[in-house]
């Protein structure tokens, strides 16, 4: 005998319906539009305004498209535009900043992944008094160091020289660095470092088997960091660089803040993007990567 | 009187030792973790450290592996004093807990990886490697990552990483810990047959009593970095020699009652039981306060009581059947006293129960000092 389907009531059943334009929807969705807007406006006047030529832009309509679209800023701020004495636009100022980030980048994440590591798997005596100095060094307002490092670079001979700026990124990217190598590598499960010691995989052998084939995000995080800090550093490179070796933001800034001469607008919002595409690539390349990475080397102290 | 067996003891026979501990101690820097501690292993040996979390079990395995430098005492395996040799050194396997395989490597690679940092030959490496994989049945795995394995896989991998190395003596630290009920009973047999064909000499470190209970040859119990007594299972169950360890071994838990012995008998509140037939560590009865402790089997139930030497009327108060038991609550002189009966007994709440006691199968406690008398 089977027994009869039973009978629903009326009321609810089912999924409860979502209405879309429901007021929380628009309230949210609202401010959020709005948001973006606000953020978004000056990059599309930069845009736009680096394709105007210049009578256009002194027509005064900031906002309106270009009428006639034009790449001539883009190539002169590129090769043409002046930068103090020299004219030969950001060409120079872009080769100098990959000069100094790529060796700068590499030599900081390598250090700061093996202070990390060692911190967090080999304590030593006295690791942890290390860490808080290293740490402490994260506080320390670069501008009281300023005129000491000029000395000490001096009289290493390495004032005014690429290396010499890289040295000092190298150093100033260590404490923050460090603590979040030391974080991540804390947040592995520490079985499989002893594991591996019992394998019979050494210091060395631990780091480049184990350690780093696992820390893909926590890379990618000191990458993005590292890129886009010595990238935009602007104190740093005017203070240690000379005219032959000044990275491509001082150049940026010497044409935008030139003060002879006719003010070309186009032109220093096309060497402002041009400026400013090599952090904003990184980003969103990795963008996912970074949450992921910036999650994992923050939960644990 | 009704004829009860004494308690079979059994020894295991231990020819050589394969790990000796003389007088170990570690600190955390001012916490004493181990203190003076000694423990001898026979080769082939199965070994259970077993003791609740914080005990100091797992601690002890590390210094046996070398991944916790001793501060004080000295570690020999195989007659080889290693008290200051690398984990690697020792001639020992470890798995652990949480598996701890190395992620990025296929199961192959996790295998092979110790035998590549001892720098062994290709030929020989893959030798080994094939027949840890079939000792274990792992071989349609080979290829994986430990990500598309199972938990079960993931142990039997982590045990093969041990296997593979060639060595005397396998140390595991909760092994079955984060496995599900069914698969712990699965891998423990596994575990206990792996035993029986190697024969090496293994320390396992739990938590769980039921798996130091079927795996050991000798169980040593930790309390406070102390080793407060080491034991075949049978000598643990059946002789314990204090309090903890006769409350911490048994489920349901031992039944205790204080009271004190006067004469060769023990009372406490209307309870007078002739302690003929228990066997005194001294050899003869001592008098002064004192514990009772029985464990819920051994009180003697249904047809059986009338040939118990001691008998007492107790009221139902709460009954749980497990299927193949029941257990009753009830109260003995002021205390909660459990009993286990026979699944098919027929109880109900309120009814009126006699209970025998037999004084040979119970222990008795100094009521200070908590060893057994």
């Amino acid at each position: 005998m089977t027994k009869p389907p039973p009978i629903l009531l009326d009321g609810p059943q089912g999924p409860k319906p979502r209405r879309v334009l429901s007021r929380r929807n628009i309230f949210l969705y609202g401010t959020l539009l709005v948001i973006t807007l606000y953020y978004a406006m000056p990059l599309y006047v930069m845009i736009v305004t680096s394709l105007k030529g210049m009578p256009e832009i002194r027509m005064g309509n900031i906002f309106s498209p270009p009428m006639e679209v034009t790449f001539e800023p883009w190539v002169k701020a590129w090769s043409q535009a002046c930068t103090g004495l020299t004219c030969k636009g950001l060409s120079t100022g872009f080769w100098n900043s990959v000069k100094i980030t790529i060796p700068s980048v590499i030599l900081s994440i390598i250090i700061a992944s093996l202070n990390g590591y060692a911190l967090a798997n080999w304590k030593f005596k006295g690791a942890n008094v290390f860490f808080t100095i290293l740490i402490f060094g994260a506080f320390i307002p670069y501008q009281v160091m300023l005129y000491p490092i000029v000395i000490m670079l001096r009289e290493m001979g390495l004032y005014g020289s690429l290396g010499g700026l890289v040295l000092v990124h190298t150093i100033f990217g260590m404490p923050i660095l460090t603590l979040l190598f030391r974080n991540y590598f804390s947040s592995l499960p520490e079985e499989l470092f002893k594991a591996a010691r019992v394998d019979g995989a050494g210091f060395w052998g631990i780091y480049f088997r184990i350690m780093v084939p696992m820390s893909l995000p926590i890379f990618t995080v000191a990458i993005i960091l590292q890129v886009t800090g010595i990238w935009n550093d602007f104190l740093f490179g005017v203070v240690y660089t000379g005219p032959e070796t000044y990275p491509m933001t001082v150049s940026l800034n010497n044409i935008v803040n030139s003060t002879q001469g006719v003010k070309e607008y186009n032109i220093n919002m096309a060497a402002t993007i041009i400026t400013g595409l090599v952090p904003l690539t990184i980003y969103f390349v990795s963008g996912r990567l970074f949450v992921r990475g910036i999650a994992a080397g923050a939960v644990k102290g | 009187m009704c004829a009860v067996l004494p308690p079979a003891l059994s020894r295991v026979e231990i020819m050589s030792n394969s790990i000796e501990i003389k007088n170990l101690d570690l600190n955390f820097g001012s916490i004493e973790v181990l203190q003076n501690l000694n423990l001898d292993v026979g080769k082939g040996e199965f070994l259970v450290l077993l003791g609740s979390s914080g005990c100091g079990k797992s601690t002890l395995l590390n210094c046996i592996a070398g991944l916790l430098d001793v501060t004080a005492g000295q570690i020999h395996i195989n007659n080889k004093n290693v008290t200051w040799a690398e984990p690697s050194e020792r001639g020992i396997g470890m798995v652990f807990q949480s598996y701890a395989l190395y992620p990025q490597m296929t199961v192959e690679g996790n295998l092979s990886f110790g035998l590549k940092n001892a720098k062994l030959p290709k030929a020989e490496i893959a030798d080994r490697v094939k027949r840890a994989a079939d000792i274990l049945q792992i071989e349609p795995l080979l290829k994986r990552k430990p990500a598309a394995l199972s938990g079960g896989q993931r142990q039997r991998v982590a045990i093969g990483r041990a296997l593979v190395r060639d060595v005397d003596v396998f140390l595991f630290d909760e092994p079955l810990s984060n496995l599900d009920a069914k698969l712990r009973a699965d891998l423990r047999v596994e575990i206990k047959r792996l035993h029986q064909k190697l024969e090496n000499t293994m320390v396992y470190v739990t938590h769980d009593q039921i798996e130091a209970m079927t795996l050991a040859d000798r169980i040593a119990i930790m309390r406070g970095g102390k080793i407060m007594q080491l034991g075949t299972p049978d000598e643990i169950y059946g002789l314990p020699m204090n309090k903890y360890v006769a409350d911490f071994i048994g489920s349901p838990s031992m039944n205790f009652i204080d009271g004190s012995i006067q004469n060769g008998v023990f009372t406490a509140g209307d309870l007078a039981i002739s302690l003929t037939g228990y066997e005194f560590t001294s050899g003869e009865a001592v008098d002064g306060g004192a514990t009772l402790g029985i464990r819920p089997e051994h009180v003697i139930t249904g047809e059986l009581v009338s040939h118990s030497p001691y008998c007492i009327d107790v009221e139902v108060e709460l009954i749980e059947p497990t299927g193949s038991d029941k257990l009753i609550d009830c109260q003995v002189a002021g205390h909660l006293f459990r009993v286990r009966m026979d699944g098919q007994a027929q109880v109900s709440v309120g009814e009126v129960l006699r209970l025998g006691i037999d004084p040979a199968r119970a222990s008795l406690f100094d009521a200070a000092t908590e060893v057994r008398l």
